[in-house]
């Protein structure tokens, strides 16, 4: 392993983040903290999984798309981010391909995805 | 003056930190870099360290060099270097330098020769414009435009930009953050962009645009000092294994 992996393997190792297995098609719940002034309190953003980029390693990110107030909104974040206090599934979608760009062409009933009824939960090595 | 540093560029990654901000840093590695020889004002007239750092074969290292570097009682290295220092702060001859040497949050300023080009155009040499994508132009979308006046002068000045060689040439970037240092593996983490490619060397000096810190090592950090204290590097973040 050279330097620059063995850095990216140990700062991963360090930030000890639990992060749920889920990928593109899932619909999930970002809790972001948000700094007011002087308060933080923690920011929930909840959309679909449209895209997730860089595997697992540090400059990993997932994007998520929801619509709010009749609007789009995409946000992508870093997986790793230490302002992402947690992420939780709400529901797993079965979808056939990796990226889900097609759905910011769609609304309503065409960009619904439909329920995985038969996921297995990753063993955890 | 301090002495500055011969480091190799190893690659960039970023950093989380603890305030949700992430950090993109270059890493720099220092490769046993020990003091070569001395430059003494009765001498030379001026006072310098000369440092070399990595390991070269001693077969590929011309007879000349293996004679400086058997002087100095050191292995032959790959990279040698001089930095200008003020009287007090020579360094003597074998001493190893550590990456404590810089502390973090200090600034400093990083020389390497940047990746070439090539023979570039105007517009990727010296941001020209270039010509229009339609009205008229054909074939020339990429290329500078005119070059002078008329009659008078009747030449094209010296010192024009023109296309040509582009890259490759010594490049020093000024104030950049030293985030963090790793002395158990040599390593310095410096934000954002440093010149030349991977694999490149560079030299780190202290800024000169900017003030030192008051506690820097004087004058320099080294091996020989650190080992004889008692584990002074205890608040240094936990590494994977060494090397």
């Amino acid at each position: 392993m050279n330097i620059i992996e063995q850095l990216e393997a140990e700062q991963v190792a360090s930030l000890n983040k639990d992060i749920p297995d889920f990928k593109a098609g899932d619909t999930i719940k970002v809790g972001y903290k948000v700094t007011e002034g002087t308060r933080s309190r923690v920011q929930n953003y909840e959309g679909v999984c449209i895209s997730r980029a860089g595997g697992n390693g540090i400059a990993a990110s997932f994007t998520v798309r929801k619509i709010s107030f009749g609007e789009g909104v995409e946000r992508v974040f870093p997986l790793h981010s230490t302002n992402i206090a947690e992420i939780s599934v709400v529901r797993r979608g079965r979808v056939r391909r990796s990226k889900l760009y097609y759905l910011r062409t769609r609304r309503g009933k065409s960009a619904r995805i439909a329920e995985k009824t038969n996921y297995k939960p990753k063993q955890s090595a | 003056m301090r002495s500055g540093i011969i480091a190799k560029k190893v690659g960039m990654t970023r950093l989380f930190l603890e305030d949700g901000k992430q950090v993109p840093v270059t890493v720099l590695q220092l490769d046993s870099l020990q003091v070569v020889a001395q430059r003494t004002a009765e001498k030379d007239g001026y006072t310098a360290v000369q440092l070399g750092s990595g390991l070269a074969k001693a077969k590929r290292t011309s007879a000349a060099m293996r004679g400086h570097f058997a002087l100095a009682k050191v292995a032959p290295k790959r990279k040698v270097a001089e930095f200008r220092v003020s009287e007090d702060a020579l360094i003597d001859v074998g001493e190893e330098i550590s990456a404590e040497h810089f502390l973090a949050g200090q600034k400093v300023d990083i020389s390497g020769t940047s990746i070439g080009k090539g023979f570039a155009g105007g517009m990727k040499r010296h941001n020209f414009k270039g010509l229009r994508a339609s009205h008229g132009v054909s074939i020339s979308h990429r290329s500078h435009g005119s070059t002078g006046q008329c009659q008078e002068p009747g030449k094209v000045f010296k010192g024009k930009k023109m296309a040509g060689h582009m890259g490759a040439a010594k490049v020093t970037t000024q104030n950049l953050e030293v985030v963090r240092t790793d002395s158990s593996r040599g390593l310095i983490m410096i934000k954002g962009a440093v010149p030349g490619s991977k694999g490149g060397w560079v030299t780190v000096k202290d800024a000169v645009k900017k003030p030192a810190p008051k506690d820097l090592p004087y004058p320099a950090a080294l091996k020989s000092v650190a080992s004889e204290k008692v584990e002074p590097n205890s608040e240094l973040p936990e590494g994977g294994s060494e090397e």
